[in-house]
């Protein structure tokens, strides 16, 4: 069985956490006393109607206020699956929330209300899929209870969604017509709506191929820690521990070393203690090599015939995600990419995109926390990496407050 | 006449089993914290949460030893098989053990220890480790906690960050991007740090039975006097306080969680074996911490309450 993590995003009152309710619900998810504690809340909240949604507002504030202010994460399963759904709060102040949540997730379901169509979230929410490169993208057009079940209705908003998509990047979409609350075309066909062909949201989620959406061609791989035992019997031991972040490795490879550029070849890899011959992104392995080289933590090794970037001079898209403090042409920051952390300053904001209009604004000054700009940063150490469209995992980095230590920027490297 | 025959092996590439990702996530996020932090301790409690860390931190580091100590904050009213499987564990991988007593903290600090009926030093824990932290300095503490448990851990980081008073803030959390761990921080702060927080309960049974790991008698099936209490079985111990509606009975059970006597409830099974477990498990329809810990249901928010005093 595999794994798939899924970011659902959406207007505040678009019924996000009723959506992920009504898919725990109705795949048999809900366990017993979490029912029964749903039902306590619900009554002395609305008029003893359950409310699904309180399934997934965890922290006391959000049940207050009726939002979601994090990412919340919910675990559940199919016989065909194993379900990571990632719920990131709608609400524009928190487009960072989503930002974070959908870094790490194989699929987005954008949730648009059939009574308003495409509206400015909407976009803001396919600009956001779009910029993290997820590679699926499904659109439930929800509450079409509250629209007759009109076809006319869910028609005309697929067209406009299909419309603005061919402006984004988004590879793999489908739209469905839903309502949450009533479950239709969640997990069971919808009656309501028999003129809809397509799948439910679960059969989406259960058949998506995320097998092909690993990069195996480029290896990419970062050392986060050297295991030397130095005890008797592994006097000599130096396996370089780390995550295989794309492609394959195998025994004999030619390998080089950067930013070093000393070259060697694989004289061993290990997974979890035990040698193997060849081993893959994602496994965590440890690569062992014939020579001895330096080499530490923060250093990337690489197959000799297939080289990422090396410069101290990156273009990258950044979204901002400080409230504090504003980013500023001259800043410095760190820069941590792959296990290296390296000081970095803003040389130029190229431009500012406008996440609703997608307009590109130029002599822009600074960023405000949620803004989304292309900048051109100068590290202090050369950064080995990859465009981010490119390769999801070597082509991301954050921005580090010098300071305080906060996580200020996600930077999408060009 | 013999021809040679060049074959080279090719494994295949199927899609990795949600275990294997899991534990590879978690063997990289051992690995950060061994790679960031100066000095880290792992948080073990004898629960098989904490039992399958030290399997990851054991497989993410070998053939070396765990670059770390495994700290045990002692209730005093902790399983003696919990306490005696600890220290086998420990000599076994060599790890190096701290363990320190709320006992200690109790007399030291001159704490009024909760008396009455559901009385337990659950909260008191919090002040033993950060004392802990702070004798030892350690700036990453590595837990068993999974975001499946409870609401408010299903919304904390993976690199949790702790101000100098241990204090967890939900509403100034660092953003937590791909697999871009930030442990940045000043003297006297640490992280918290949960390499399982995307695993469930049935991911850590499935995973004890795949690895084939030795677990304390108490989570399997067996014999023992319990006070039956609210319907609740409790194991009975002198640490609890009872009274004339509690009843002593001999039931078959095992512990589906193993925290302190006081606060754990024990169910009534005849899984006896980590295959029945498994089993019974996969069929359950009541949550773990909503069937075995008292400590959780006082109130709806009782476990964020804890988080941002400091606690796990």
């Amino acid at each position: 069985m595999d794994l798939l993590r899924f970011i659902t995003a959406g207007s505040v009152d678009d019924g996000k956490s009723t959506l992920i309710g009504r898919l725990l619900f109705d795949t048999k998810n809900i366990l017993a006393d979490q029912m029964e504690a749903i039902e306590r809340a619900s009554k002395t909240r609305n008029a003893g109607e359950i409310d699904l949604a309180l399934l997934t507002d965890g922290l006391r504030s959000e049940r207050e206020q009726g939002i979601t202010i994090d990412v919340a994460y919910k675990y559940f399963q199919t016989p065909k699956r194993k379900f990571i759904s990632i719920d990131a709060p709608g609400h524009i102040q928190y487009t960072r929330n989503m930002v974070t949540g959908a870094s790490n997730a194989d699929l987005a379901i954008i949730l648009v209300d059939a009574r308003h169509g495409v509206v400015e979230q909407t976009r803001r929410h396919s600009l956001i899929a779009s910029l993290l490169g997820l590679p699926h993208v499904v659109v439930a057009v929800n509450k079409m209870d509250l629209v007759g079940y009109s076809e006319d209705k869910f028609l005309a908003i697929a067209q406009d969604y299909q419309e603005l998509a061919n402006k984004l990047n988004i590879k793999d979409l489908t739209i469905i017509p839903v309502s949450a609350l009533n479950g239709d075309n969640i997990v069971d066909k919808s009656e309501a709506m028999a003129w809809y062909q397509g799948e439910t949201m679960l059969s989406v989620l259960e058949n998506v191929n995320v097998l092909k959406d690993i990069n195996l061609n480029d290896g990419r791989f970062s050392v986060q820690y050297v295991i030397r035992p130095q005890t008797e019997d592994l006097h000599d031991y130096r396996g370089y521990a780390g995550r295989i972040q794309s492609g394959v490795y195998r025994k004999g490879d030619a390998i080089v070393v950067l930013p070093s550029e000393r070259t060697s070849r694989i004289a061993r890899i290990e997974v979890g203690g035990k040698e193997v011959e060849e081993a893959y992104a994602p496994q965590s392995v440890t690569i062992l090599l014939e020579d001895n080289i330096d080499i530490s933590r923060g250093d990337m090794i690489v197959p000799a015939n297939n080289l990422p970037q090396l410069s101290q001079d990156i273009e990258a898209l950044v979204c901002w995600m400080d409230d504090r403090k504003e980013l500023k042409v001259g800043g410095k920051f760190t820069l941590q990419h792959g296990t290296t952390r390296t000081r970095c300053s803003v040389r130029s904001i190229e431009y500012r995109v406008d996440i609703n209009t997608y307009e590109q604004l130029e002599d822009v000054e600074s960023l405000k926390l949620n803004d989304v700009a292309r900048i051109v940063l100068r590290t202090a150490q050369p950064i080995a990496y990859d465009s981010y469209q490119k390769n999801r995992t070597n082509g991301g980095a954050i921005l580090i407050d010098e300071t305080s230590n906060v996580t200020v920027g996600a930077c999408m490297v060009e | 006449m013999s021809v040679a025959v060049n074959q080279t092996q090719t494994i295949e590439r199927p899609s990795m089993d949600y275990l294997d990702q899991l534990e590879a996530e978690a063997i990289y996020i051992m690995r950060e914290v061994a790679g960031q932090f100066e000095r880290p301790a792992l948080l073990f409690s004898g629960g098989k949460d904490s039992i399958t860390l030290v399997r990851l931190a054991e497989k993410a580091f070998a053939p070396g030893k765990i670059p770390f100590p495994l700290v045990h904050v002692d209730t005093g009213h902790n399983f003696a098989e919990a306490i005696r499987y600890r220290d086998e564990l420990a000599a076994r991988t060599g790890a190096k053990l701290i363990v320190r007593y709320v006992e200690d903290t109790i007399k030291a600090k001159g704490l009024k220890e909760p008396t009455g009926k559901n009385a337990s030093r659950n909260w008191l824990q919090t002040y033993t480790l950060l004392d802990t932290i702070e004798e030892f300095e350690f700036d990453a503490c590595i837990g068993g906690a999974r975001r499946d448990e409870e609401k408010a851990r299903a919304k904390e980081r993976i690199f949790s960050f702790r101000d100098e008073f241990g204090q967890w803030d939900p509403k100034r959390q660092r953003p937590e991007l791909w697999n871009l761990f930030n442990g940045r921080i000043h003297k006297g702060e640490n992280v918290r740090v949960f390499p399982i927080s995307n695993w469930t309960e049935l991911d850590v049974w499935s995973y004890i039975q795949r690895e084939n790991i030795p677990l304390p008698s108490i989570y399997f099936a067996h014999e023992r006097e319990c006070i039956l209490r609210d319907g609740r079985l409790l194991a009975n111990t002198d640490f609890i306080q009872k009274d004339e509606d509690d009843q002593i009975v001999t039931r078959q059970v095992r512990f589906r969680t193993v925290g302190d006597m006081t606060c754990t409830a024990a169910v009534e099974s005849s899984a006896a074996t980590l295959e029945e477990v498994v089993a019974e498990i996969t069929v359950s329809r009541i949550s773990e911490r909503g069937e075995t810990r008292i400590d959780d249901q006082q109130t709806e928010a009782a476990m964020e309450d804890r988080k941002k005093g400091g606690y796990f």
